[in-house]
């Protein structure tokens, strides 16, 4: 299971929306394969019948009334945006539907 | 050759929840504001936000599983990630593999019974709009525009067995459970609004036969109407690939509704990698039995359920077309008081589902009263209907209208005189008529009516017509 | 240095003023942090505003509260609003938050006066402070080292003596090993305890917000007005803050106290000397101490960072150029999230977004995430064995002192390495504190580890400022 392919970190690069040159794909695919032979003990481990944790603690049903708080006010929140106009929030073209 | 084809799809529906706030944040879950006012740091993704789920979406979404039959189970949420624009958080909160509604089903007036495989709670994207293109479409815009109120509104997403086999069920299934979700208060769920969404699973494969052909998904179907539009182009389409030995590619595809055809959406990725994990900022949900017992009791009859009663009550069988109008339009109860009042209830039915549907309705003492007036044949068929049609204009009294009217009961005597006179005047056509040609009884009737200004009963002189050949 | 709760009680009595107090701690950023660099932004103005409220106040006859005039540092990852919080990346470089975070609003009302955002590794990620993308802190004992990470700033503002106070985040170590390299007390409370609103998110099911201090009974004050249930977070427990104050003199006597073993057996000699040391102190103050064990603790590690990179590499999607912070234009809107990340993620924060995307991905998710997920299942049961037989756990904070700066930026394996002692505590969202103890034989600060169950922050303070008084 160890070991990532320069291929490997170029497809999870794509994932995750990273643009990297080709001396970081080499560099990143070194690190990575180390960090992950580190981590083959992990990956070997006999966990049969052992559930996984996702919270520390088992809190549940945490819920909150319907009733409305005040919203933030719309030229607060478009003089953050880098772009905007006609009060929406503006992006480069879109290319495709989403996934 | 062409075999014969089998239609196979399944639905998935996202509805929009009626809710006053939004799934995870107190900003107003509202249609139509001014773009980017009902935002607030959790629906906007701001760094450091954290989401707290709306127990009334909770609610709401209980009542969606309870009325589509499901069993509600302990359930937890899930990070669905990808990016795009019109996610605040380029993932979106959502259930995975635990879902809080599993394995019902839906009655459609035909019934027939489409399964549903899952309903389940996810928040809903902000809207993009493209700027540049032709007719806001996407392709070939300059660049867009997003506005995040509709972010983080609570959706269900139920989704059906593939067990529709026509455009028409599908269509009847949409159309049954919009009647629930507005039924139990769920949601307004109207497709031109947005607040109900149809994407469709369809494949084809040779009648008699279980296996699954391999599907396409359609998007993009704006009504019930261009739902049942799509099935039947992308099924000659599918058909078409079929026949002539070509594949048909899992893919999405785009309905178009000008163009009147699916266009393929084929983008790079094939299965798209959501990398699902559990949301970790958000803990299980796991519903008490009180609550579940209260949501349950709290369900007001469904449509299934209304259809049945009133079926039973008229006397008839609950696939009666007739049955399924009067129920959708409200009218199961004003029928059932007729008919308890002592109307019969075919009658009572067919009126109401032909002269009352999509008008206000009349209460239900009256309306009892001109079926029972029409049934002792104290009014015509025409008769009845203009009363009825008078009482849904102003109101008041049946006998009152009647009389106003002039619509007075005709004697017998007074109508065998009128065919007699009228066989007399016309001695050609009565012998052709007794001679055979039944169609002859239309002109006699003709005559009758004009001598009684329309006052006798159309079906009195067709029977004295009959009665005068047998002499 | 006065201490946090002597400033307090000082103000409250009208005895000093909060802006003398104030004036005092930004002269000694102004001299000194040039060099140290723990500050990203110091808030002179602001500070001096909330100073002058806190003596109107107190003139008014009113109350300003429990942490009066006390100045706070913050770390850059906690939202203030209207002020700049940048988690020390050029990606929200300028971005200024509309909500102050639930810990800071706590701090405010308690009429602490914040005094600057510090620095930190760029989004938590590190271990020396040295993955910032506005340049590293130095280590105030000796500036020729890093103060740790990834809250270095916070560490270095109070030994530095810039505020007695700080706060800082927690996700496998962040808050203990910057204090113990740094020779100040830092504290990483239950998981849930404190309220997570507002703390830029790097890991959810690991990250907590906890204090810095020169002392644990201060420590233990400002741990008291940030805790508790907080609505906003759907992962704060539902209890009130724990009131510390009072525990703080009950001593050790009959308290049992478990060694681990082989966090021991994994430090460097004199790092371990000092923890041996700090065991005995315990027993000459009454504590009953033992050897514990906890098998998967190097496991727990690789765990660590299969979950809080996977997380982090979801947490960090949202940073792409369209509503906030920075962008870089590209043709299309996928060219310009990739540009934008590209430019605005340092390479620290690339590796773990990547691995973490690759732990979760299709086909890996079982073997990675998901196994991980199991081990740490494995960790909270072999950590709840061991306090079957004891009340809390000793061990070093982290195995070595003080390294250089540029020691290990080249080895990212190595650099994680330095987390071993601290991510069991946040894979069981257990309480921990790191007490500082002694120095190594470079005469660099040492900090030794009190680990305790689930809210036994009690116990836990019980036993540091029993060790603390050893020292005296």
């Amino acid at each position: 299971m160890a070991g990532i392919s320069r291929e490997d970190v170029a497809h999870v690069a794509r994932l995750a929306r990273l643009d990297l040159t080709d001396d970081e794909l080499d560099r990143f695919a070194e690190q990575l394969a180390s960090v992950l032979e580190h981590a083959a003990d992990v990956a070997s481990l006999d966990t049969a019948g052992v559930p996984p944790t996702a919270h520390p603690f088992p809190l549940s049903n945490v819920l909150r009334d319907d009733v409305v708080s005040p919203s933030l006010d719309r030229d607060e929140v478009l003089a953050m945006a880098p772009a905007a106009e006609d009060g929406r929030f503006r992006v480069p073209r879109i290319l495709g539907e989403a996934p | 050759m062409t075999e014969r084809w089998e239609m196979v799809v399944g639905l998935e529906v996202h509805c929009e929840l009626a809710t006053a706030t939004k799934l995870l944040c107190g900003c107003r879950n509202a249609f139509g504001d001014e773009p980017n006012t009902n935002v607030c740091p959790v629906c906007l993704g701001l760094p450091g936000s954290l989401p707290v789920l709306n127990r009334q979406a909770v609610d709401l979404a209980m009542r969606v599983g309870l009325a589509l039959r499901c069993s509600v189970v302990p359930s937890i949420f899930h990070r669905k990630n990808y990016f795009y624009p019109d996610m605040p958080k380029d993932y979106q909160v959502s259930q995975y593999d635990e879902p809080l509604n599993v394995g019902g089903w839906l009655e459609l007036p035909d019934g027939s019974r489409v399964g549903v495989t899952r309903a389940h709670m996810e928040e809903d994207t902000g809207k993009t709009t493209h700027v540049g293109g032709g007719g806001g479409r996407i392709h070939g815009a300059d660049h867009s525009l997003v506005d995040y109120n509709r972010a983080g509104v609570p959706l269900v997403e139920i989704v059906s067995e593939p067990d529709i086999r026509s455009p028409d069920q599908a269509k009847a299934y949409v159309n049954e459970l919009r009647a629930i979700l507005v039924a139990i208060g769920a949601s307004d769920a109207r497709m031109e609004e947005g607040s109900l969404r149809v994407d469709a699973n369809i494949s084809m494969r040779p009648v008699g036969t279980s296996a699954y052909g391999t599907r396409a998904e359609i998007k993009n179907m704006n009504s019930v109407r261009s739902l049942g539009r799509a099935l039947e182009y992308e099924a000659r389409r599918q058909v078409g690939l079929l026949d002539t030995g070509e594949a048909v590619v899992q893919e999405t595809r785009h309905w178009d509704e000008d163009e009147g055809r699916t266009s393929s959406m084929r983008s790079k990725e094939e299965a798209y990698d959501y990398r699902y994990f559990p949301e970790p900022d958000l803990v299980p949900l796991a519903p008490s039995e009180e609550w579940l017992a209260g949501v349950g009791a709290a369900l007001p009859a469904l449509p299934a359920d209304r259809r049945l009663a009133l079926a039973g009550v008229a006397g008839v069988a609950v696939t009666e077309p007739s049955v399924a109008t009067v129920v959708s339009q409200g009218l199961d109860e004003l029928v059932s008081a007729a008919v308890g009042a002592g109307a019969d209830g075919r009658l009572a039915l067919n009126r109401a589902a032909n002269e009352l549907a999509h008008k206000q309705a009349p209460d239900a003492a009256p309306f009892a009263k001109v079926l029972l007036m029409e049934g002792e044949g104290r009014l015509t068929a025409t008769q009845a209907k203009a009363v009825l049609a008078e009482l849904v204009a102003a109101g008041g009294d049946p006998e009152d209208i009647a009389r106003r009217k002039g619509f007075e009961a005709m004697g017998g005597d007074v109508v065998a005189a009128a065919v007699d006179a009228a066989i007399a005047a016309h001695p050609a056509e009565w012998e052709r008529f007794a001679g055979g040609e039944a169609k002859l009884a239309g002109f006699f009737v003709g005559k009758v009516m004009a001598a009684t200004a329309g006052k006798a009963d159309g079906k009195a002189v067709t029977a004295l017509l009959r009665e005068r050949v047998g002499r | 240095m006065t201490s946090a709760g002597d400033i307090a009680r000082a103000v409250r009595a009208g005895a000093r003023s909060a802006l003398d107090v104030v004036e005092e701690h930004l002269a000694a950023v102004t001299r000194d942090d040039g060099e140290l660099h723990a500050f990203n932004l110091v808030l002179g103005e602001e500070a001096r505003a909330a100073a002058e409220e806190v003596d109107r106040r107190v003139s008014a006859g009113e109350d300003p509260g429990p942490l009066a005039g006390v100045p706070v540092a913050l770390k850059d990852n906690l939202c203030t609003r209207g002020v700049p919080t940048t988690c020390s990346s050029r990606i929200l470089d300028g971005w200024r938050p509309p909500y102050d975070a639930t810990v800071v609003g706590r701090l405010r009302d308690a009429g602490a006066v914040v005094v600057g955002k510090t620095n930190m590794d760029e989004f938590a990620m590190g271990s020396s402070t040295e993955n910032s993308a506005f340049g590293p802190t130095r280590n105030p004992r000796d500036p020729s080292r890093v103060p740790g990470g990834s809250s270095g700033g916070s560490a270095a503002a109070v030994a530095a003596g810039f505020a007695p106070l700080a706060l800082g985040s927690d996700t496998g170590g962040s808050i203990r090993q910057p204090a113990a390299l740094c020779g100040v007390v830092g504290v990483k409370p239950t998981y849930g305890l404190v309220s997570r609103y507002g703390l830029v998110a790097f890991a959810s099911s690991l990250d907590q917000i906890g204090p810095f201090a020169a002392s644990v009974a201060d420590a233990a004050l400002l741990l008291e007005t940030i805790a508790g249930h907080d609505p906003a977070d759907s992962t704060s427990l539902p209890r009130p803050a724990p009131a510390l104050g009072d525990v703080l003199d009950e001593g050790v006597d009959g308290l049992r106290i478990g060694v681990l073993r082989e966090l021991v057996d994994g430090a460097d000699a004199d790092v371990a000397g000092r923890v041996t040391e700090a065991a005995a102190a315990l027993e000459a103050a009454g504590a009953k101490v033992g050897e514990a064990s906890v098998p998967s603790t190097s496991l727990g590690l690789s765990a660590y960072y299969l979950i809080a990179t996977a997380e982090a590499s979801s947490n960090l999607a949202r940073y792409d150029g369209v509503r906030y912070g920075l962008r870089v234009d590209g043709d299309d809107v996928n060219a310009m999230y990739g540009a934008t990340r590209a430019a605005g993620f340092g390479a620290e924060v690339k590796r773990r977004i990547m691995l973490g995307t690759y732990a979760l991905s299709a086909g890996y998710y079982d073997a990675y995430y998901g196994q991980a997920q199991r081990v740490r299942t494995l960790i909270i049961r072999e950590l709840e064995a061991v306090y079957s037989s004891y009340d809390a756990l000793l061990a070093p904070t982290t195995p070595t002192t003080a390294f250089e700066l540029g020691a290990k930026t080249d080895d990212p394996l190595a650099m994680y390495l330095s987390d071993v002692c601290t991510v069991p505590s946040n894979l069981a969202g257990h309480p921990a504190v790191s007490v500082p103890y002694g120095k190594g034989d470079d005469g660099l600060p040492v900090g030794v580890q009190v680990m305790a169950p689930a809210l036994a922050e009690a116990t836990m303070f019980r036993a540091a400022a029993a060790l603390e008084r050893s020292l005296s």
